[in-house]
């Protein structure tokens, strides 16, 4: 081919309009059939979900008794809808880019230029970490925690759903640069200088920068309130050392969180001015220094491996005791093996880029510290091994998903600690092992470990299990597909191949990127199955109904309650004498009591959150799009808002006694209905 | 040798695929040691690997809820001895790979020279390594070889078993210079040049490439490396010389520099003196202020709000070699006391071992 000349980032660059900003008819990416057949069925189904809703009249309730809900549960589980709905764009992106990968490895160009295949994986990284991995960990911890600590809501629950709505505010940034301009081009961690302002001129990383300046904002404050949840909030007599392993998990994760996402938002505040207002911290020239960029977005950046590995490592500590019928096995050592994985987390940054140019001694201790990791992980793997040893199995889903995990986790702990070892990085470092190794962990780990959650603590969320058998067909789909899809990518690295290629030159490498396409769309059937078992649990749910709250016969308090819990949790704040408080209350003849109500003091629902967040994402559109009054005066309205809010003093209630006992009468009846049913199947 | 080549065969028969899996059968000595060392805690991992995969499915298996002949202690949760084993397996093994990790980044240092051409062939000392100097530009590589004093775009010939020293540095975003079957990779990054010391042991054409994203035309950053004898190289830079249509200058630079896709190889039969460090320092063009006299204004207080004039003043008076003229101008009044001064902000040039240090 010959050479063609062409440049970074795309050809528009509309004057700045002093009020439309660089908005303009040519903005909208249409010409790319793409983004256009998207576009209509976005719009279809979108339409046909607004007018649903309509019909149905549902505006008014979904907005008293869920958009303006503080309450942790209802916030849980928005923050799971949302991460779900957001794994369906990003896992959209990953097809886009395998089928593009299989056909340029197979000959040919493929049906995506470059331009457009760069957005789809960084859009794809972004989504996957920020707005679906995020929201879906997040919204566990926000639904679980609480409960199982028998509190009644979190410290602060107004900023709950302000952090939520923060969230959502950033990833609808991401979903309007789908047709509203375009998104960046940088790879998902946008280094400089590629994501400065002479590489990458166009909206598309300032969509990326306002979007994760927003949402992690929201990810802070949500850290800060989890933390506060479990230092001041836990049942009387629940000690530091008889917490279930699931909040330890998540108060580590909460510190992770506090300590790390501030050094994520200064990082992009400094890229943002270098791309506003015209500084020069991360640039080639002037004195910048682009490598800080990449020490400080790791700084943030490892520990965010963590922050999404740890609670589902909680996840897994309560499931395996529950379905093994068993005390976890080593709670002391789980709890100092999660503390010092935390520690260590701050320590191993330099490991993501040993192929910079550091000395020898600087990457050997980076790699030693990656790999003593290791350890306290190998641990927790070998404590969930003996809970299961002498223990009464049942392989209901969560379980499933549970030794799924185990398998495949520590495939992928080996092959990062392969990659901790500096001079075996540096063949390997960027390369398709390295994308395999990741994905490895994300979705071995993770993802699996999300999944076992949600059909976990369903049941206590909506009153009803999920059907089984669609659960166990989109486990199987996972982790079948999940093995196509990344060992031929491991395969590919060892081979030579780099990541974030959309050509290549021979067709050597097609069979492995056509099996990688394959296990994706076995993914892609897990994702559905997973879809339709929703669909049919919510069909079946008389059939599926969880009439006793402990649907699993569990261990901790959260399966001391009702299913669905009363928005108050408990009747009683219940008192913890032993560690797994519920199977010690069970064990002990525990009696629910049915009368002495007193008056529970509640948090008031309030609208500030969402009505604030709204305004913020008006003000990212306006900030991306250079329209400087606008960005103004949604910020001062916010703040504005915002102090307003200060004033209003009516914030809390008691409910009354009696409404109390009306509703815990209301579980009475439910508990002897399904007792009688259970007897009548007899 | 032979060892390596036997688990390789092990584990090709093992993947049944009849993949060329480059990391782990390469053509350069450094590589070769790299592959090796993948091998090696691969194997030292599946120790404690293997037996948890194994003992995971079977405690799944006895221990089903249907088997009852199984035992069933639900109150069995802690164990000194276990809980010993359970820390002290993993532990010792990372014991053992953090020692080989120290000695083996030690010893593949990039920085550092070679000890040995290959396993069977210690280094030669009176063989002085050849310095090629590598630019990453928008999307293509250029080389240029101050020995032979050609250059050229998208193609590089090195000489079987003659040590390399690669001087890399970028006048665009980061890119990674990678030739898998020579060695590992290193970052090319603007104003700042890194370094890689390798060889080749077996002639032939191998794939090289930027294996770090660096925009649209990214997919296209390749060139060939050309592994070939003292005969054969001397041939390759005749023809260079002979097919070249001019010399490199700065002039020139400049119009390469901007982006192109897929650009085919280009040869050059001269390059201007001084250009690697004009393209180090950031300075090709004719205005522009090199980043060491920037910075060598900036070490001597940059002169306050004037400093912003004196950088354009004083560009090109000064370099590392004699830091005294600039500080002449700027500060005649400490000029006697000058070469203390200087020597204790340590400003002359000092035998730095920052690898990833900045122009200077």
């Amino acid at each position: 081919m010959a050479a063609t000349s062409s440049s970074h980032g795309s050809s528009y660059a509309p004057e700045i309009h002093p009020f439309w900003g660089k908005l303009n008819w040519n903005i909208f990416p249409f010409y790319e059939p793409v983004i256009f057949y998207t576009f209509i069925v976005v719009a279809i189904l979108g339409t046909a979900i607004l007018a649903a809703l309509t019909y149905y009249r549902l505006w008014g309730y979904l907005w008293r008794e869920w958009f303006t809900s503080i309450d942790h549960k209802k916030i849980g589980i928005m923050y799971m809808i949302l991460g779900l709905v957001m794994l369906l764009r990003g896992f959209a992106d990953a097809m886009l880019m395998r089928i593009q990968q299989a056909m340029a490895a197979s000959g040919g160009e493929g049906y995506l230029d470059a331009h457009h295949y760069d957005q789809i994986f960084t859009a794809h990284g972004v989504i996957m970490i920020f707005f679906v991995a995020m929201p879906l960990v997040t919204g566990l911890m926000n639904y679980v925690m609480p409960l199982q600590i028998g509190a009644r809501d979190v410290a602060f629950p107004f900023l709950n759903n302000f952090s939520f709505w923060l969230t959502t505010a950033g990833a609808a940034l991401i979903m309007i640069s789908l047709f509203v301009g375009e998104f960046a081009t940088t790879g998902w961690l946008a280094y400089p200088p590629l994501s400065g302002l002479e590489y990458s001129p166009t909206v598309g990383m300032d969509y990326y920068l306002w979007s994760l300046n927003i949402a992690g904002i929201g990810t802070t404050l949500s850290g800060i309130n989890l933390i506060v949840t479990l230092v001041k909030m836990r049942a009387p007599g629940m000690s530091w050392m008889k917490m279930p392993v699931f909040c330890w998990t998540t108060l580590c994760t909460n510190i992770l969180i506090v300590a790390t996402f501030p050094v994520l938002t200064v990082t992009l505040a400094l890229l943002t001015a270098d791309r506003y207002i015209g500084t020069n911290f991360f640039t080639n020239d002037l004195g910048g220094n682009p490598m800080m960029y990449v020490n400080l977005i790791w700084i943030w950046g490892h520990p965010e491996v963590y922050i999404l590995t740890l609670p589902v490592f909680g996840v897994f500590s309560e499931i395996v005791p529950t379905f093994s019928g068993k005390r976890l096995f080593g709670y002391t050592s789980m709890v100092y093996a999660t503390c010092v994985i935390m520690i260590l987390s701050y320590i191993v940054w330099l490991h993501h880029f040993f192929t910079m140019g550091a000395g020898a001694s600087v990457n050997s201790f980076f790699g030693i510290t990656t790999m003593i990791i290791s350890i306290p992980t190998g641990a927790k793997l070998f404590n969930w091994l003996f809970t299961m040893y002498k223990g009464r199995i049942r392989f209901e889903v969560p379980m499933l998903w549970v030794v799924g995990f185990m398998i495949t986790f520590v495939i992928g702990g080996m092959t990062g600690v392969l990659l901790a070892v500096p001079p075996a990085d540096y063949v390997l470092h960027n390369s398709l092992f390295l994308v395999a190794h990741f994905h490895n962990v994300i979705i071995g780990g993770v993802v699996f470990g999300l999944f076992a959650a949600m059909t976990y603590w369903f049941p206590k969320a909506f009153g009803f299990k999920l059907a089984p058998f669609w659960g166990k067909v989109s486990f199987w789909f996972w982790f079948v597909g999940f093995y196509l899809a990344f060992m031929p990518l491991y395969l590919l690295g060892l081979m030579g191949v780099t990541r974030r290629l959309s050509q290549f030159e021979t067709t050597f490498y097609s069979a492995y990127f056509v099996v990688a396409l394959l296990g994706a769309c076995c993914v892609a059937i897990g994702i559905a199955a997973f879809l339709i078992q929703i669909y049919v649990s919510i069909r079946d749910r008389e059939a599926l109904r969880d009439t006793t709250g402990d649907p699993w016969d569990g261990r901790t308090l959260e399966w001391s309650t009702s299913s669905p819990p009363p928005y108050y949790n408990f009747a009683f704040t219940p008192r913890v004498y032993e560690l797994d408080a519920w199977s010690h209350m069970k064990a002990n003849g525990y009696v629910r009591r049915t009368d002495g109500y007193v008056p529970l003091h509640m948090p008031h629902y309030t609208a500030t959150g969402i009505v604030i967040s709204a305004m913020l994402t008006v003000m990212g559109f306006a900030l991306v799009w250079h329209i400087y009054w606008l960005a103004f005066a949604t910020f001062v309205l916010s703040v504005a808002f915002g102090i307003a809010h200060t004033f209003n003093y009516n914030r809390d209630y008691y409910v009354p006694a009696d409404d109390v006992r009306d509703i815990e009468a209301g579980r009475t009846r439910l508990i002897a209905a399904g007792a009688s049913d259970l007897k009548a199947a007899e | 040798m032979t060892a390596r080549k036997k688990t390789i065969a092990v584990l090709s028969l093992l993947l049944l695929t009849g993949c060329d899996l480059v990391l782990l059968n390469p053509s350069g000595d450094i590589a070769a040691q790299q592959g090796d060392l993948i091998i090696y805690a691969t194997v030292l991992m599946l120790i404690v690997i293997l037996p948890v995969m194994a003992l995971t499915l079977f405690f799944a298996f006895h221990f089903r809820a249907s088997n009852k002949k199984a035992r069933y202690e639900p109150d069995w949760d802690h164990s000194i001895s276990l809980e010993i084993v359970v820390w002290s397996v993993p532990l010792g093994i990372i014991i053992c790979l953090a020692g080989l990790t120290w000695v083996a980044t030690h010893r593949l240092n990039p920085y550092d020279d070679l000890t040995r051409i290959s396993e069977s062939q210690p280094i030669d000392p009176n063989v002085e390594p050849m310095t090629i100097q590598v630019v990453a530009m928008d999307w293509k590589w250029m080389f240029i070889y101050p020995e032979h004093n050609i250059a050229t775009i998208n193609e590089v010939a090195v000489v079987v078993d003659r040590p390399i020293e690669w001087h890399l540095t970028s006048t665009t975003v980061m890119n990674s210079f990678y030739v898998p079957a020579m060695a590992g990779m290193i970052y090319a990054m603007a104003g700042m040049q890194t370094e890689l010391n390798a060889v080749m042991n077996e002639p032939g054409t191998y794939d090289g490439f930027s294996a770090n994203y660096s925009g649209a035309g990214f997919s296209y950053m390749r060139f060939d490396l050309k592994s070939v004898d003292e005969a054969g190289f001397d041939a390759w830079v005749d023809a260079v010389r002979s097919g070249a249509e001019r010399d490199l200058d700065r002039e020139h630079f400049q119009i390469l520099d901007q982006p192109t896709v897929d650009h085919p190889a280009t040869y050059f039969g001269g390059v201007e003196e001084g250009l690697w460090d004009r393209i180090l320092n950031m300075c090709v063009g004719e205005d522009e202020l090199c980043r060491d006299d920037m910075m060598m204004v900036d070490a001597l207080g940059g002169g306050g709000i004037e400093g912003l004039w004196n950088r354009q003043l004083f560009a090109g008076i000064c370099d590392a070699d004699d830091p005294t003229a600039l500080f002449a101008l700027i500060r005649p009044d400490l000029l006697e006391n000058s070469r203390d001064i200087l020597a204790s902000a340590e400003l002359l040039p000092a035998q730095s071992e920052q690898p990833a240090s900045i122009a200077n």
